[in-house]
């Protein structure tokens, strides 16, 4: 008979009770679908009003500063390295700082020594030098161990920047812990099966297996950590939790100990609204709390979300158009067995742009079906015009191969909770490609250091060396040597990435929060699809004819007559973008990926496209040098003439299935051209 | 037979009720000096298309047009009668709802029963009224208001739905004068469903640069929020 907690009063038990690990099957037994509107909603209290107030003005003081209020320069930042924090201790519902003092940013080393010290001088910090000799000396990093293991070709890769972003010198990030396990089981109870699994991994000691027991350690430590990290708050969080209250304090405690242990790219939160709102709807009943106080808490969450901050330096700013943190909150959905996932929390996350104003953070993601409940539905798009605050993705289409217990990381990446996991990988640039098939390998753009010619990136493949009009099959059949390179050349400097990141930067408390049988995929991803589709396009349908530079590399063009472009629902040019899509993905599947990793792809940038335009040449399609690339699957801006059904129903040819990760449309719209008010 | 198209809109909100494709004549026989697609107003350049050509292409978005439909619009559709003819009676046979976007200036007697049968298809009229003055259309459009009354009373009489649509210009039609005339006007007609009111904007200037043309209404603002509020007074007893 196993135990039953006080914490779970109330709630109808099965699977998930029986000494297992399940908060699907909690969720399904015990949540409440709610098909209303939005009426039931309350304002902000007026603590909320006051502490909001305070953080408006401590970020005003931040920009004033230049970016940066304060920052750590000596600490290194563990789950218990800083004492509790507050903004204002008296008002604060939700407690939890990333350091002692609010505004003030980490020292999170471990992932490269030069990048953290490069941050903070940017600001006018410099780095402890006792800290920076461990660093250098003493304690290798992820950084150093990937720069140990790169072959010339990766470096010249990533010099000519054909693979970009790449997350060599950075926490990887997209790690999803399952934050609600903490607030459902307590931490002993996670402790415990943790040391179950350990102890199931005997016998032949084989160099897998030495790794599993050593990451499991590092996981139990972690939840160790997160225990005495809660206890200097006060809070006991090794049984579970038994309020409402209790139940968003846990889960955020979770949270703050992931992001004082990584600084990640994107630090996804989950999927988290019904299953707290089983919490307040007991604690509502029961006449514990009422509905301005449930969303109290929800409010103070959220302004925990909106000021995590990390130590960036200025081009990783760049790349993603300022200081993002992707605090991905998924909401909504339906469940396979037809009821929907909405409840009433759902709206109180939402409502949180009413009652602190929109922000960009977290990122309230809406997986959205049309299924949802109608009332859902209008809530949404008020609030996206009256915002524009709101990420929309479809369930529809992941909860057919994730289930409905899936959360995005970053942008459009979706995972099962708690079971799977993934290797970020950045992307390649896939126009950058083209003209490297055209050139043979020589990037136009960069000069080798010794010889002061074009850098030789890729072996020397053959080029085009007639001046006519470029013939598409002779085309074709060289891009696609070209990214058969690119593709091997790509999972191998992932592959050294994530053995780097799991060997000297291990996620342990995030991985903690997962199932220790986790499954894994290898995010790949790809950037320019629409501007080489459409340079393949005017390849076959108009004459292109080369323009080479006084080296005889082709660096510009000439193009006589039309071709059909991407974004205008003609199959003519859509099919080469699903071709495209395929062939590149087949390629990745081809080779070993780390840990038995399932290789994915996304097509997905929501800003740094702008970052891989500054470094591709003239591309065929009549796009010029440094350019911006398109975003994501988007077509490229203002050849979508069709308007924007046209446009989208490109965009939704791309196979799915060859774009696991995700496949991202950025799309704009004033609120105008939507309609009419009268 | 084909017809002279400009273009097409597959996310058309603003041309009648719901989501609707808006397919685009090409050729315009007024000149108003507001008017923001000068590109359509001649039939060189443009594409030559088919009515199943046309229809075609809105199929592929049928189950975005449930609470729509198909607006066509221009350019000035009338100007292809018989093209238009067929082309709404296809886009009816398909089952969509059909709005026609016109400033009712074609409109002659002599091709009454040609206007009989477009009625069969056709759903909603959304009729440009400019101006009830005789000078003042003059000034407005390069043409005479005649045929355009004649054509709002035939609606009348047919019984067939339309919407007015008046756009307001500062120093033109904003008047308080100007604008009682054409309440005065829609209040002899039974048939008008919904009066929008259009304030003026420049967002076709940047048409008239790249076409090389003069933009006649240069300097001249955008309505206050003022001039809109008294407009929408007069013409829809609305005060907001």
């Amino acid at each position: 008979m196993s135990k039953i907690y006080e914490g779970w009063e109330g709630f109808t038990l099965g699977k998930w009770s029986q000494d297992e690990v399940d908060v699907r099957d909690f969720i399904q037994r015990n949540y409440e679908p709610y098909e209303g509107d939005g009426s039931f909603l309350e304002g902000p209290t007026e603590a909320s009003k006051k502490l909001w107030n305070e953080i408006l003005s401590l970020s005003k003081k931040e920009r004033e500063k230049g970016g940066v209020l304060d920052a750590d320069t000596k600490i290194i930042s563990t789950i218990t390295s800083h004492g509790p924090g507050y903004i204002d201790k008296e008002l604060e519902k939700i407690v939890g700082l990333q350091t002692d003092v609010p505004f003030k940013r980490s020292l999170q080393p471990f992932g490269g020594i030069k990048m953290a010290e490069q941050a903070l001088s940017l600001y006018g910090y410099e780095l402890d030098p006792e800290v920076k000799e461990i660093f250098t000396k003493y304690r290798k990093t992820h950084n150093q161990g990937v720069f140990d293991a790169y072959t010339p070709e990766m470096r010249r890769c990533r010099t000519a920047h054909i693979l970009t972003g790449l997350p060599d010198a950075y926490g990887r990030g997209r790690i999803i812990g399952d934050y609600r396990r903490i607030a459902l089981y307590g931490v002993d109870y996670l402790i415990k099966h943790k040391e179950l699994d350990k102890s199931l991994l005997d016998d032949e000691m084989t160099p897998d297996k030495i790794r599993d027991r050593e990451e499991l350690t590092m996981q139990i430590n972690a939840l160790k950590d997160l225990k005495a990290m809660a206890l200097e708050y006060g809070y006991d969080i090794s049984e579970p939790a038994k309020t409402a209250q209790e139940a968003v304090q846990f889960l955020y405690f979770g949270y703050l100990a992931a992001i004082k242990d990584q600084n990640g790219a994107a630090m996804s939160i989950g999927r988290n609204t019904t299953f707290l709102d089983i919490y307040f709807q007991r604690d509502l009943k029961k006449g514990l709390i009422s509905e301005k106080e449930a969303q109290e808490l929800i409010d103070h969450l959220v302004m925990k979300l909106r000021i995590v901050k990390f130590m960036r330096t200025k081009a990783y700013n760049e790349l993603f158009s300022g200081d993002p943190t992707w605090v991905t909150e998924s909401i909504g959905g339906m469940g396979i067995d037809g009821r929907t996932l909405v409840t009433k929390t759902s709206f109180r996350i939402l409502h949180t742009l009413t009652n602190l104003g929109p922000a960009p953070e977290p990122n309230l993601t809406v997986l959205w079906s049309k299924h949802l409940p109608i009332g859902f539905k209008r809530f949404c798009a008020d609030l996206s015009i009256k915002t524009s605050s709101i990420q929309y993705e479809s369930d529809d289409l992941m909860r057919s191969e994730l289930g409905d217990d899936y959360a995005i990381a970053c942008c459009v990446s979706g995972m099962r909770v708690g079971k799977d996991m993934q290797f970020f990988g950045a992307r390649a640039n896939l126009a950058k490609c083209l003209l490297y098939a055209l050139n043979g390998g020589a990037d136009e753009l960069v000069k080798d250091k010794v010889t002061g010619k074009p850098l030789q990136v890729s072996p020397k493949f053959s080029k085009v060396t007639s001046d006519e009009a470029l013939d598409y099959n002779d085309v074709i059949e060289k891009y696609d040597n070209m990214m058969e390179w690119l593709a091997k050349v790509y999972v191998n400097t992932l592959n050294v990435i994530h053995y780097m990141h799991d060997k000297y930067s291990y996620e342990a408390i995030e991985m903690a929060l997962h199932d220790s049988k986790v499954r894994r995929f290898f995010a790949t991803g790809i950037a320019g699809l629409s501007c080489a589709v459409d340079s393949l396009s005017a390849i076959k349908y108009a004459k292109v004819y080369p323009i080479r530079n006084e080296e005889g590399l082709i660096t510009d063009f000439r193009t006589e007559g039309d071709f059909p472009k991407y974004g205008n629902n003609d199959d003519r040019v859509d099919q080469i973008a699903v071709w495209l899509v395929k062939t590149f993905m087949n390629k990745i599947k081809k080779h070993y990926t780390y840990r038995e990793s399932i290789p994915t792809m996304s097509i997905l940038t929501i800003t740094s496209n702008v970052v891989y335009g500054k470094n591709t040449g003239n591309t065929p399609d009549g796009r010029r040098a440094g350019e911006a690339l398109a975003p994501g699957a988007n077509p490229m801006h203002g050849r979508d003439e069709n308007g924007a059904l046209a446009s989208l129903e490109s965009v939704a040819k791309l196979p799915y299935e060859y774009a696991r990760d995700g496949i991202s449309n950025t799309f704009s719209i004033t609120p105008n051209s939507l309609g009419k008010d009268d | 037979m084909k017809g002279v198209i400009h273009s097409f809109e597959t996310f058309g909100t603003v041309d009648g009720p719901g989501i609707r494709f808006v397919v685009f004549f090409k050729g315009c026989p007024l000149r108003c000096l507001y008017c923001h697609n000068p590109d359509t107003w001649t039939t060189s350049g443009g594409k030559l298309l088919s009515v199943d050509e046309i229809v075609s292409n809105i199929n592929k978005y049928r189950n975005y047009y449930q609470n729509g439909g198909v607006t066509i619009s221009g350019g000035e559709p009338l100007m292809q009668l018989d093209f238009l003819i067929e082309l709404a009676k296809k886009i009816k046979e398909n089952k969509y709802h059909l709005a026609i976007d016109t400033s009712g200036w074609c409109f002659n007697s002599k091709d009454i029963d040609k206007y009989l049968e477009l009625n069969k298809y056709v759903d909603l009229y959304l009729l440009d009224i400019k101006a009830i003055s005789k000078t003042k259309h003059l000034e407005l459009t390069s043409k005479s208001n005649e045929s355009i009354i004649d054509f709002a009373r035939f609606l009348d009489k047919e019984h067939k739905d339309v919407w007015i649509r008046h756009v307001i210009v500062p120093t033109i039609n904003i008047d308080e004068e100007s604008l009682k005339s054409v309440r005065n006007f829609i209040d002899t007609l039974s048939n008008v469903k919904k009066v929008e009111v259009l304030p003026y904007h420049t967002m076709g200037e940047i048409k008239y640069q790249k076409l090389g043309i003069d933009y006649p209404l240069k300097g001249i603002e955008v309505p206050s929020k003022e001039q809109i509020q008294l407009a929408k007074k007069i013409l829809l007893d609305k005060e907001d």
